[in-house]
This record gives C-alpha cells, structure tokens and sequence, in this order.
C-alpha cells in the first residue's frame, strides 16, 4: 500500500514538474553548437567564481552584523586604512578577471570566424517578419518571407494558447545538420536582431549595413528564438524559427522549394481580372497590411492611418501606386516594392481600391507596377 | 563706495524672511527651499514613473493581450525608463545636493543662487511636456527610453516633446553641476581641505563633473534626431550616407558615465550612514575617493559594451570586454571597505542603516551580473533579454532608490527637527526589500530562458516567473504608499519626536556637529572652523 501511495505521489510530482518545467524555464537552453556550449561553460565558470565571493562577502558581513551589535554590547575599535589589505583587495580581484579574460577571449576568436562557410544565407528583418534568402550552397535561390503564424484569437484569449504560442511561423529556416551556416544580417527598415540562443547567436540586423554571424548545428530539431532589438509596434510577434534536418531531408526540402519557386513565379504580362485579383489581395494584405491598417481597413486612430474611405485608396492611382513601392519617409510605412513581386503589389492594391466601402472597380495590373518602378 | 557696503551692512541686519504662501516657492534662492523642492519633484515623479511600472506589470501578469495595444505597451516602457531616470532619480540626488552639500562643507548657501532657483523650476517644464506626450496624436515616444534610431524617426511628435523635455532637463542637469562644484570648490569652511571633505561631498563633486561632461554629448545626439526627423538630415540613416549605429555609440557614450551619475551620489550617501551607525570611521576614505574618481573614468571608455550585438570588429570587443571587467576592481574597493567599516564596529540598526545594508547586499547582486553581462560571449545571449532589466533594476532600484531611502531616513531630522516613525520605517525597509526581489529576481531566469525585453506578450514556458514578478511589482508598489505616509507625518504634518542636534551618536559632519535640528533657514551666517 505504500508502495502505491509512493508511486502515485511520484506520479503527480513528475507531472507538476513537467508543467513546472514548461512555465518556469530558468537557464540557458541546452547548447546545439559548440559556441553556444562554450558560452554554457562561461557561464556556469562566472556562476562558480560568483557564488564563491557572494559567500565569503556576505559571510563576513552577516557574521559582523550577528556579532559587532551594540545590542549585544559590541564596542566600537578604531582601526582603518592599511595599506596593504587596501593593495591586496584590489589586486586579487583583478588577477581573478585576467582568469576569466582568457577563455572569454578564445571564444570571441571562435564565435568571429565566419570564414568558409558551406552555406550563407541573408537574413533581412522587416517591421515585422523576417525574409530568408539562401545566397550559396545547396539551396541557392531560395528565398522567403518569414512570419508568425499564431492565430489573433490565441493572443486575444479567445482560443486557448498552443504549445508553441508565439514561437511558430510559417515558413521556418531549414538548414543541414553539421554544416557551417554563415547568417548575413541586414534590416529593410529598423534595427532588429535575430536571436537562436540553442545556437548561441544574436545578431543585430542594421538598416543599410550588412553584419555577419555564423553556426554549425550538431543535433536535429527545431530550434527557437525571437527578434531581440525594440522595432516597433510589433516587435514581441517577429519569432524565428530553425529547423535543423539531416542532409538528406536537407535536399529533398531544396527539391520541393525550387518547385514552388517555379509554381509561384507570375508571368508578369497576364492580364487578371478583378475578382481573383482581390481574392489574391486579400491574402498579401492579411500577411502585410493588417498589423497597422487592420483588417477593417480602420487603422489605429492617430497612429497608423484608415485605408477605408480615404483619400489615397479612391483618388488617382498613381499616388496609391508609389506609396506602396517606396514606402512614407519618417513613418512605419516601408517601401514594399522591395519585398513583393509585381502580381502581389497590383493585387493588394486592387484589392485595397475595391474593399470595405472603397468602391473604385478599378484592376491594377502587374504591368503597371513594372513600369512605376522604372 | 563706501556707501554701497554700507547699504549692505543694513540689508544684513534687517530680519530677512521668505515670501508667504507659494510665492515663497516661486521666488526662492535658498539651498534648502529649492532642496525640498527637488525632493518632492521627484517623489512626484516616482510614482508617475511607478505607476506606468504597474501598468506594464499588470499587462504581463498572463500571456496574451489583456488591457494594452501593442503600441501604447511600447509607450509605456519607454515613458517609465525616461520618467524613473530624469524626472526621479537625478532630480532626487540634486535635491540632496542642495540641502547636504552647504551644511556638509559650512557654507552659507549655494554659490548660484538665482540659478539654482532657475534649475530647479526647468525641471517642471521638462516634466510638463515629457508626460503631456502622452496626449499628443499618436501618443508618446514608444523607442524605448534609449530612442534608437531610426525606430525614433519614425514615431510622431511625441518624440519631438521628448527631445525637448530631455534638452530642457539636460540644461537643468547642467546648471545645477556647475553650482555645485563652484560652492564645493570655493565656499569650503576654513580647514575643509579637499581631502577632509565627507565623501558625500566628493561623490558629488565627482558626479557633477560627469554630468558637465556628458549631458552635452546628449544633447547633440537628440538634436541631430531632430534634423533627421524633421530637416531632411541624414545623419542616421544609412540610404543618405549615415549610419544607425553611430547613434548608439553617441548615447552610449552619454548613457554609461549617466549610469554612474545615478550611482555616485548613492556610494556617497552609504558612504555616511555606514560609518554613523557602525561608531567607527570609514575604513579607507582616500582609497575610496580613488575608487569614485577611477569608476568615474573608467566610465568613459567601456560604452560600447551596451553594444555587444552590433557587430562591432573583434579588435574592439576586446578592448571594451576588458576595460568593463577592470570596473569591477574600484567596485570591489567599495564594498570591501564598507565591510571592514562595520568589522568591529557597534552596530545599530535603525532605519537608514537597514537601506544602507539592504543597499550593499542588494547593489552587490547587480555587480555580480554586471561582471557576467561584461563578458562579451556570455552578453550575446543575455543583451535585450529579461537578464539585462534585472541586472539594472538591482544597482538603479535597489541601487539608487535604497540609497535615497536611506540618506532620506538618515536626515530627515535635521531638515525637520523630528524623528521619522521607526516603526513605520522598518516596515518600508522589509517590504521594499522583499518584493523588490520578489519582482526582479526571477527576471534573471527569464533572461537565461531567452524572454527579450520590451514585449507586451510572451511564450508560455515564460509564464510561470513573469506571474511572480508581477506580483512583487504591485507589492513594490504598494509599499511606497507606505512611504509617501511616512514623509507626510514627519514634514507636512510635523508630527514625531522631536530630534536632538545629533540624534545619530556616530554622525560627525557639521551639519550635526555644529547646526540645531532642524537647520535654521540661514545656516552658517559665521563659517565654522574645522579643526
């Protein structure tokens, strides 16, 4: 009988810790690169040396306050400068960081050499979704917009919250397992940074610069992170997802992402007309538009303008047109002629000229988007 | 000619008195008005600041969104990190200045008077537009208190009354500088050497250079923003030649000697109240000027270590790995002679000694990360997570806001002629403390888990800490209701014992060697002489 209390009690505790352990994470995620496990060490190193000083600190000073009271009729010596405790408190602790200054330095070396990669991708970071361009190796050409694929309802609590709540996209990075992966970071509109700590990388992605980072993932499996700088609004819902698979798998995903590429690609000369055009809209703009514009069209009073019933969606298109290319200098608005193909502009601008109360009937076709560009 | 120091020989005798009712505010040039005056400014402040804390707390209590926009959650992360550092905490530390560093050295007053009375009634100003921001189209600033750019140029004109109130705060910040370090360097009592002065005073002296020094720089940084945002400049923007980057190294070069703006006078405060209630003399006083005057140095060349995750060339990550480390070893020199100034001491533990402990202990954790956060690869998981906001609430809070605590516990009798309520005091000290970690020590594990700051909602394996820290914020805050009852008793209301010139056995400046409590309005019409 008390075997089975034993067991049912041990039962119910590994449970409450998995659930423990899902809520209250506190360390650093197991390392998959060796960069990330030299950082663990560093780490765990520092926490030694600390947790040593903090007990010989505050046990002088607690054993002080227990026994120099007045209370317990402690009285006061008169005893102070020394020269030489004075010299040998300083010069210890700094002998202590000169320990840790080496292995630090080694890593800094290591977690530098971006040389000779076997795969470089370009990571861009938009307000708010990242953008994959696999630039060399297996997999060249490849290239993709990122973005969080955790339904509204599931923010707003009218769904329950899935267990990777924030953290899922839907099109993640894929990369082999044990290849060397050089990341180039740049940004299309504010700073951002992309973030896997399982790999030990955070890299800052600067408007107009190109940074570099690097990683040699040596375990499969999906690995999580999010964007790291402030960039506005939605900075909390930008997550960045890795899926490290083995080369194999590897391939045959290249496989597949080169035939959609060839799927997707538009012949920029087709002529559409208005109701697949829009019906294609709708899709750009709920993947674009709606963060700021929102999905009635109403904007964010005194932030973020309305598209329904303005001036820009109903008067000359021309206007409309070069907003969406070039982006509103000094607001959030970003240049999308620089992210979307042609069939995507002319169609979420379709798509904007003719829902909500917007009435024009008008078709913007890709062609045109071709020329407003030159 | 005679005649002119005749006139002023009658002016002397005639019994001078402040105005009546406000005016009497309005119009003050005298150290300890305009001191008390700082003091409630920046109390005001700190609740403003607390409350948006709340607000923020209250919204990451559960994932998901519950009560704030995205955008207005920004807004307020942003306004309470501006708000707690220049409308709080600085204001809070001149304020100090103003009523210590004249008694403390035996002069008269401020040498500036008038433009003490101007530095003080800027900050209002500054604080007007900082917090009507809100009520602007588009709200406030939401770029974070370091309003990065270019996210800073693309927000809407509650970044332009941002800039406006930091320039204004900034001149504020830099008059009152110069008023302190010309009284401290010329209005000494005779036998005041440099080297006698209590170490409050050359804490101050030593921060009121650092402020001289890098309040300018901020000001070019926020001006330029200007440019960029509204004159066609490009100076952060890499499409017309600039570069984001240079932003950040421009604050930061501001940002890091700020951090020790906000500390400095903090050391100088402990610095009195440890010795007072230990009955002995400071351990090593020339060793801990030294160690002010190397931390104030050093803290000009380690500021891109806030800058870890740039993508800065190896050559000079090296350099400001190893020249942030070195901070440790001045640091270390203060705690170490704290300790050995309460070695053998006898001790008493009333209000302001239990900050001034809390203080040590509490500070020291925050050293202890910031020695981590300084190793640059341990910094690149930990840079813009929940690691870095509890490494700088443990030395801002529990830091700068104890010390506060204490050096108000400690002379709230000489400013009012009354004892505080002990009481009611320690209660403060034990709720402050243990919600404070409540609140803060679990961001460590939020940190190490890899939660980023500045989000409104989060992944669930953050959930269970960010309920924690929720709930010590609102007992945090709580606990300075407390506080603000415990100030109205003793000023306003005017009521507890009443103290003794030297109510401290152990104090032995000459505010409490040579002046009643309280302090007569006018102290030190004839200067003391140290012997």
């Amino acid at each position: 009988m008390t075997n089975r209390m034993v067991n049912a009690t041990g039962a119910a505790l590994l449970a409450l810790s998995r659930t423990a352990e899902a809520a209250y994470q506190w360390n650093l995620p197991t390392p998959v690169t060796r960069v990330a496990s030299e950082i663990y060490n560093l780490h765990l190193v520092m926490m030694g040396i600390i947790l040593v000083i903090f007990v010989g600190v505050f046990g002088v000073m607690f054993y002080s306050i227990y026994a120099h009271r007045k209370s317990v009729g402690h009285k006061a010596e008169h005893f102070h400068e020394n020269i030489t405790v004075e010299i040998i408190w300083a010069i210890i602790p700094f002998l202590i960081l000169i320990a840790v200054a080496w292995p630090a330095t080694k890593t800094i070396l290591n977690l530098k050499d971006t040389a000779s990669p076997d795969i470089t991708i370009k990571v861009t970071g938009y307000q708010w979704k990242w953008g994959y361009d696999y630039l060399k190796g297996e997999g060249e050409g490849i290239s993709f917009l990122s973005n969080l694929s955790t339904p509204q309802d599931q923010i707003t609590g009218k769904a329950p919250k899935g267990e990777h709540y924030l953290l899922e996209v839907d099109n993640p990075m894929v990369v082999p397992v044990n290849k060397k992966v050089r990341v180039l970071l740049t940004a299309n509109d504010v700073i951002h940074a992309w973030m896997v700590p399982a790999f030990g990388v955070k890299q800052d992605a600067i408007p107009g610069f190109v940074r570099d980072t690097w990683f040699r993932a040596e375990k499969e499996g999906t690995y999580r992170g999010q964007c790291a700088e402030l960039c506005g609004k939605d900075h909390g819902f930008m997550p960045i997802v890795v899926e490290v698979v083995s080369a194999e798998k590897y391939s045959a995903w290249v496989g597949e992402q080169k035939q959609k590429l060839a799927a997707a690609a538009d012949d920029p000369n087709k002529k559409w007309n208005l109701a697949d055009l829009k019906a294609r809209g709708e899709k750009v703009y709920a993947a674009n538009c709606v963060a700021c514009h929102q999905a009635s069209g109403q904007g964010v009073k005194g932030t973020f303008p309305a598209l329904d019933g303005s001036q820009l969606a109903n008067g000359p298109r021309g206007r409309h047109i070069e907003i969406v290319l070039n982006g509103k200098r000094g607001t959030t608005m970003a240049a999308f002629g620089k992210q979307l193909s042609d069939t995507d502009i002319a169609a979420v601008i379709t798509y904007e000229r003719n829902a909500w109360s917007n009435r024009t009937g008008e078709v913007i076709q890709p062609g045109e988007i071709g020329s407003a560009r030159k | 000619m005679s005649a002119v120091i005749d006139s002023g020989h009658a002016h002397d005798e005639h019994a001078q008195g402040p105005y009546r009712g406000i005016m009497r505010w309005i119009t003050t040039t005298n150290h300890k008005d305009i001191g008390t005056l700082y003091l409630w400014f920046s109390f005001t402040m700190f609740l403003a600041g607390g409350t948006l804390a709340l607000a923020i707390r209250a919204e990451l209590f559960r994932p998901g969104l519950q009560f704030w926009h995205p955008e207005f959650f920004n807004q307020l992360t942003t306004m309470h990190g501006l708000i707690m550092v220049f409308g709080a905490i600085m204001p809070a530390f001149v304020g100090f200045a103003n009523w210590q560093v004249p008694m403390m050295i035996g002069a008269p007053d401020m040498a500036f008077a008038r433009l003490n009375n101007w530095s003080f009634w800027l900050l209002p100003v500054g604080a007007l537009l900082l917090v009507g921001s809100f009520f602007v189209p588009g709200g406030a600033t939401a770029a974070g208190w370091t309003i990065y750019a270019p996210l800073s140029t693309q927000m809407g004109p509650g970044m332009d009354f941002a800039i406006f109130a930091l320039h204004i705060m900034g001149a504020s910040s830099i008059m009152g500088s110069i008023n302190i370090i010309t009284t401290i360097l010329n209005m000494r009592a005779p036998g005041m050497t440099l080297i006698r002065m209590p170490l409050f005073v050359w804490t101050w002296l030593i921060t009121a250079y650092l402020l001289i020094a890098v309040m300018p720089v901020l000001a070019g940084a926020i001006t330029m923003l200007l440019a960029d945002r509204h004159f066609g400049t490009s100076f952060f923007n890499a499409a017309g030649g600039g570069d984001p980057v240079m932003f950040q190294h421009i604050f930061w070069f501001f940002g890091h000697p700020e951090v020790y703006i906000m500390i400095l006078p903090g050391f100088g405060i402990i610095s009195q109240v440890i010795p007072a209630f230990s009955r002995k003399p400071l351990f090593g006083y020339s060793s801990m000027v030294y160690a002010t005057a190397s931390i104030a140095i050093l803290s000009f060349i380690v500021w891109a270590h806030h800058m870890f995750t740039v993508g800065m060339p190896t050559a000079g990550i090296l350099f400001f790995m190893y020249a942030t480390v070195l901070i440790a070893v001045p640091t270390g020199v203060k705690v170490f002679n704290w300790l050995t100034t309460m070695w053998r001491g006898s001790m008493s533990f009333e209000t302001p000694m239990l900050f001034a402990v809390g203080f040590i202990f509490v500070f020291t954790m925050g050293g202890f990360t910031g020695l981590i956060l300084a190793i640059m690869p341990i910094d690149i998981q930990l840079q813009d997570t929940y690691y870095v906001v509890a490494h700088f609430h443990y030395v801002l809070v529990a830091g700068s806001l104890f010390s506060l605590f204490a050096g108000f516990y400690f002379w709230v009798p000489k400013w009012t002629g009354r004892m505080y309520d002990e009481t009611l005091g320690k209660w403060h000290f034990w709720l402050s403390m243990i919600f404070f970690n409540v609140t803060f020590f679990p961001m460590h594990f939020l940190g190490l888990a890899g939660m980023p700051r500045r989000i409104p909602d989060y992944a669930l394996q953050f959930a269970g800490f960010n309920e924690i820290a929720s709930i010590g914020a609102f007992g945090f805050g709580l606990s300075q209701i407390l506080f603000l009852w415990i100030i109205l008793k003793v000023t306003v209301l005017g009521r507890g014992e009443k103290a003794g010139q030297r109510p401290w056995e152990g104090a032995d400046t000459l505010e409490w060697t040579h002046l009643p409590s309280p302090a007569p309005y006018h102290s030190f019409h004839e200067q003391p002489v140290v012997g």
